[in-house]
């Protein structure tokens, strides 16, 4: 289904950022930030703590209102859209604090995914639901496959009737990243995929990342520390700090910049004098 | 111990998961359908009431126990559905007619209640939800020309055609087979798309509308939903009693309905029958016991209220899942027999949910 609509729009950009600011009180919590995601790519956003990427995020899902600037996806002016209609345009996305139903199954919380394909139009639909009619239970078994290959595609058979309060902290990631992929997007949003999870869970992560990319042809921006998993499957990366772009570019080009550098470390002159005190 | 082997999805979507369940639900359905010659009269007519607020309860098991909106006024919508039913049935309206337009009405009131829960959350729902109560009782108690003010309004048997629910058995089988179908009812929902946006709602508002759930929309339908079963409840009550006034319908009948659920269960519809079986038994056991304490407790006014309260508390305390999460703990240690441990239900606390978005 994603091919389809995919080779139908003209635009190669998917998702156009352009001047986006919002402003907290006296925080400029994101300024002027322009960027846009190719389709089919991986975007990263890097940068220290606190340097507004999350809140990239939250802008793009919609749940903050930017104080000025534009967002584009896919031809789809998405200030013009509430925050429940961004699903529906294609966006799906995951938290940074992982945001799952705790007392419902992983199975009950992949359907939520599906939401978007089956939430009922009119009373009519409510009734079928009543009543369970035979085509209500022919969509429930339908939605059941859809989210059957997602099981299928991250390994989570296991988990299936598992309720989430009981999962481990890299299952729920996990089971986070299958919830949104339900939902059957055009672009994903992770939010830090890797944090909390171990050296082979993050490698497993990585794996899946450039499934999703190649296989299902998902385009994906995704927010990430861990600079292994960065340059395994970025295709760009884009540093920000205190609500600013430092830099954009390739995984390699970014990691070398100057402002990088300082942004993470401090200045280039600290950095140097380092190493001279190291050598 | 019974081990499923799934062999099709709709396995997961049935009701009926396994043969236990069909046999078990089916003998309790056997039992309620002989209910009439088995057991005295007043029984009979206390079990009445027992589905009559089971209806009411899932309700608002629907409302709090799976949207996780709180009413702290649901007796309004009863009270609704009640005068609704005794105007309606009083202007000479067939009983299922009446009984339509009671859910109906109930239901577009509570739409009105709804869309102020769109903006408030947790308590301050709560006082909204309660106020609406306090309007909602005084409309009865003022709008003499329809509810007959605090003097009451009196009604006659449900009567259709042929059928005229005149007798104690009558109306007892009336209200089993409306407690059925609204029962199945709560569970489709429950089992399609509608009712798992509401769990998603209650759980995580934020990604429940990442994930494209509407929450106004979806709160409201909870509220008219949940409202239209308080309706029903409401109607079929009053017809029980056969006479409505203001004061049936006030804040202690609420805290009657939420104290219902709470013990129950929240969060099942097993909790929504098992709180109504609580409500009504509650008294019973009570005035049956006075007679076996000493005088100065038996005799005490208020004996009630302590022993309600009491038991409120102890749930909150010891079972926050009520009678349905205790019963389940039973059930596990009778199939596990002797396997069962004592912290098996014990859950991990979570400390990884973040509050930043709320």
């Amino acid at each position: 289904m994603t091919s389809a609509t995919q080779s139908a729009a003209p635009a190669i950009d998917m998702l156009q950022v352009k001047d986006l600011s919002i402003r907290f009180g006296g925080v400029m919590a994101v300024n002027k930030v322009s960027f846009d995601v190719k389709r089919g790519e991986v975007f990263t956003l890097i940068g220290p703590n606190g340097a507004g990427k999350t809140t990239v995020f939250n802008l793009i899902s919609r749940i903050y209102t930017p104080t000025a600037g534009s967002l584009t996806f896919a031809g789809h002016d998405l200030l013009k859209q509430p925050a429940h209609a961004i699903a529906r345009l294609g966006i799906a996305r995951t938290f940074q604090n992982i945001e799952l139903f705790e007392h419902a199954s992983v199975l009950h919380n992949l359907l939520v995914g599906q939401h978007t394909q089956r939430a009922i139009q009119s009373l009519g639909g409510l009734w079928k639901e009543m009543f369970f009619t035979p085509s209500a239970r022919a969509a429930e078994i339908a939605a059941r496959e859809k989210v059957e290959h997602t099981i299928e595609l991250l390994d989570l058979q296991h988990y299936r009737d598992t309720t989430v309060a009981g999962l481990p902290y890299g299952v729920r990631k996990v089971v986070e990243l299958a919830r949104a992929l339900c939902a059957e997007p055009k672009l994903l949003l992770l939010d830090e995929p890797s944090s909390g999870l171990n050296v082979e869970e993050t490698e497993d992560m990585a794996f899946w990342i450039q499934d999703i990319q190649r296989e299902l042809g998902i385009t994906v921006l995704m927010v990430e520390h861990d600079m292994t998993l960065v340059s395994k499957v970025s295709d760009r990366v884009l540093a920000m700090s205190q609500g600013e772009v430092l830099a954009m570019g390739t995984p390699r080009e970014v990691q070398t910049h100057p402002g990088v550098i300082e942004a993470y470390l401090g200045s280039v002159d600290d950095v140097s004098s380092l190493r001279r005190a190291a050598a | 111990m019974r081990f499923i082997f799934k062999t099709s999805y709709t396995q997961d979507i049935d009701l009926a998961k396994h043969s236990g369940h069909v046999f078990w639900y089916g003998a309790l359905m056997a039992a309620l359908l002989a209910a009439p010659w088995l057991v005295p009269e007043y029984w009979l007519a206390q079990l009445t009431f027992v589905l009559i607020y089971a209806i009411v309860g899932l309700g608002l098991m629907l409302l709090a126990g799976f949207t996780g909106l709180f009413s702290l006024g649901h007796a309004a919508f009863l009270g609704v559905g009640a005068y609704t039913q005794a105007a309606l049935t009083g202007y000479g309206v067939p009983f299922p007619v009446a009984l339509i337009f009671a859910a109906a009405l109930s239901a577009v009131v509570g739409v009105v209640v709804g869309l102020p829960a769109l903006r408030v959350k947790g308590i301050y729902l709560g006082m909204a939800t309660l106020s609406f109560g306090f309007i909602v009782e005084e409309v009865f108690a003022r709008w003499e020309s329809v509810t007959g003010g605090n003097a009451g309004k009196n009604l006659k048997a449900p009567d259709f055609y042929w059928f005229k629910a005149d007798t104690g058995d009558s109306f007892y089988f009336l209200c089993l087979i409306i407690t059925v179908v609204c029962t199945l009812a709560v569970l489709n929902i429950l089992r399609s798309p509608t009712g798992r946006a509401f769990v998603a709602i209650r759980d995580s508002e934020i990604s429940a509308q990442s994930m494209g759930i509407n929450l106004a929309r979806y709160k409201t339908m909870s509220f008219a939903l949940s409202a239209a079963l308080a309706g029903i409840g409401g109607a079929l009550y009053a017809h029980k009693l056969r006479f409505i006034s203001p004061d049936q319908f006030n804040i202690l009948q609420s805290i009657d309905l939420l104290l219902m659920i709470v013990i129950g269960g929240l969060g099942s519809v097993h909790g929504a029958f098992l709180g109504a079986l609580f409500l009504i038994l509650m008294p019973q056991i009570i005035s049956l016991s006075k007679g076996y304490l000493p005088d100065a407790i038996g005799q005490a006014p208020g004996l009630q209220a302590v022993v309600y309260g009491a038991v409120l508390v102890a749930f909150v305390l010891f079972e926050p899942y009520g009678l349905y999460g205790r019963w389940l703990k039973v059930r596990a240690y009778i199939q596990l027999f002797p396997f069962y441990r004592k912290g098996m239900f014990k859950r991990q606390k979570t400390f990884q949910k973040s509050d930043r978005l709320k």
